[in-house]
């Protein structure tokens, strides 16, 4: 038998997103939420002067959320439902397992990704670069939170931690660091600590590109290779560390 | 015919816990085997290791000539498991549980969704295939995890305790379910209900402490143990002398006498002659299992 690809892809797709939002429709209300809420309050704090840089903190937010809350799914369908050891005793392999679920992280957050897009074309009104930049950014940002994601559901086996550590991750990462306005208006040395994050990086280089911020090209440069740095680091533990068939 | 092998099959985890230490059996792949054991016996350790989702430690195993290591994914095309503790995903409904599944094993979409309606349909469930799994009662969510390994092509199916927590009714519909089953595939199951196994199985294994310490057909495994036959007495039974039987007495005040087959008639007798109730049968697989097992009261970790 020809086994296809894409429907492999699609199971995890619909097990993971569609099937949820369909016969669940309240869950689409929190996938708006979030985002939304701190782009509101910071909009409102600058009267409108960082909506722009906002906006662009509201998609690195949902982008990096997307890809940390594959940690809590994959724990949660994991260890309460035994999806996986019905999966892997299956023709599936990992990386089409990983691969689909790792998509319905995208398609779960589809209406706030469209909204804040929509709010971006509004406000922002992005150029061909622009818009090249920030998606390559995104989707660099979404690359290493599917990676910490991946990494974390194999150690944990209890869904109300995985869900509490999904939490913790998105705040630390998404939420407390200058993602939603430029980095220069933290103070020093807070500044120096937001560094620590990856999201700073992508934040600075999308304010930079949008002219919320002015980075040299050198800066701009070593910004990038943080960023690609930390995914190739990441994924390369993920891979390295993930088991399909327990040891 | 092909045959389910292991030898010398180990596992010892992390923590140095022997979870199953050098078993070796072979077992045609064919109807239906049943393994029986107490909690932590290494049932699960076993069955997952053949169902390719854990690696041993050392000894090899092989299913119609697939060796579990060597052969992963040429296996993994022919097998399919229900895992212990499994449960139906509360967002979805039984025909989106086995369409997504058949998607995972790689069907084209519209024989997915053909298959996942047949094989609702074929065991009853087709009145509940759009509602909410959530809504379901147990023995139907469970029936809705056995369609959705049964929709597709696996030829053998890992069953891990099937029936736990179900009740009387409900187990024995899915006993019905797991005899059709057995007819055209090979199903190797694991469950706590010797009566199951004896129902259901046309060939049993007995784990003990991670060591199989039986295999063979009912039939077998009777011939197997020391005694053949067992009389139960009611309470306050005078129990005829005998030096060669095990006699134990129960907490309620009923005796067991396990005995071969000619004390068994001769103790009969003298109940006879003194008008005594009791009954006479075979030993059950109860029997055996407390024969080469030991019914002492220690309870392990499931392993």
């Amino acid at each position: 038998m020809k086994r296809s690809r894409l429907s492999q892809i699609l199971a995890g797709v619909l097990v993971n997103a569609v099937y949820e939002m369909k016969n669940y429709p309240v869950v689409l209300i929190s996938t708006v939420i979030s985002p939304l809420s701190l782009l509101a309050v910071v909009t409102f704090v600058s009267s409108g002067a960082l909506l722009g840089a906002a906006i662009e903190g509201g998609l690195i937010m949902i982008f990096f959320s997307s890809g940390i809350a594959l940690q809590s799914d994959l724990s949660h369908l994991k260890n309460d439902f035994k999806l996986q050891d019905m999966v892997v005793s299956s023709p599936t392999s990992a990386k089409m397992y990983m691969g689909g679920m790792a998509l319905a992280e995208i398609v779960y957050s589809i209406p706030g990704i469209a909204i804040l897009v929509a709010l971006a074309a509004i406000y922002i009104q992005p150029n061909p670069i622009q818009i090249a930049t920030l998606s390559a950014v995104l989707l660099l940002m979404f690359a290493v939170s599917i990676a910490i994601g991946f990494m974390l559901s194999t150690f944990s086996s209890d869904v109300v931690q995985s869900y509490a550590f999904s939490r913790l991750l998105s705040l630390l990462f998404a939420t407390l660091p200058p993602v939603y306005y430029p980095i220069t208006l933290v103070p020093s040395p807070l500044n120096y600590l937001a560094l620590l994050s990856p999201t700073t990086y992508a934040a600075m280089i999308m304010h930079n590109s949008t002219g919320y911020l002015e980075l040299s090209s050198a800066a701009l440069a070593a910004n990038w290779a943080v960023l690609l740095g930390v995914c190739a680091v990441i994924m390369y533990v993920a891979v390295k560390k993930t088991r399909w068939r327990e040891k | 015919m092909g045959k389910l092998e292991c030898r010398g099959l180990t596992k010892v985890y992390d923590d140095q816990r022997i979870a199953l230490d050098n078993v070796t059996l072979s077992v045609d792949t064919k109807g239906i085997f049943g393994l029986i054991g107490r909690n932590g016996a290494g049932k699960t350790t076993l069955i997952r290791m053949l169902a390719t989702e854990l690696e041993p430690t050392s000894g090899m195993a092989g299913i119609n000539g697939m060796d579990i290591m060597k052969n992963t994914d040429k296996l993994r095309e022919k097998i399919a498991i229900v895992p212990q503790e499994a449960r139906t995903i509360r967002w979805m409904t039984p025909k989106q549980t086995v369409f997504s599944y058949l998607l995972w094993r790689g069907y084209p979409y519209k024989e997915a969704n053909r298959l996942a309606a047949e094989s609702l349909a074929k065991l009853g469930l087709d009145q509940y295939a759009n509602m909410l799994n959530a809504r379901l009662s147990g023995g139907t969510k469970r029936k809705v995890l056995i369609a959705t390994v049964t929709a597709s092509e696996a030829e053998i199916i890992f069953l891990d305790e099937p029936t736990t927590g179900l009740d009387p009714i409900s187990r024995h519909e899915l006993w019905d379910i797991l005899c059709e089953l057995g007819k055209t595939r090979f199903i190797f199951l694991t469950t706590h209900y010797l009566e199951e196994a004896e129902q259901l199985a046309d060939q049993i294994g007995i784990l003990k402490e991670g060591k199989l310490v039986s295999i063979g057909t009912l039939s077998e495994l009777r011939r197997s143990c020391p005694f053949q036959y067992s009389i139960k007495l009611p309470p306050k039974t005078a129990v005829p002398s005998t030096n060669d039987a095990e006699v134990t007495v129960s907490a309620s005040g009923y005796t067991q006498i396990l005995t071969h087959e000619a004390e068994a008639f001769r103790i009969a007798r003298l109940l006879s002659e003194q008008g005594a109730k009791f009954s006479i049968t075979p030993i059950t697989l109860d029997d055996i299992f407390f024969q080469l097992v030991g019914n002492k009261a220690e309870d392990g970790n499931e392993a």
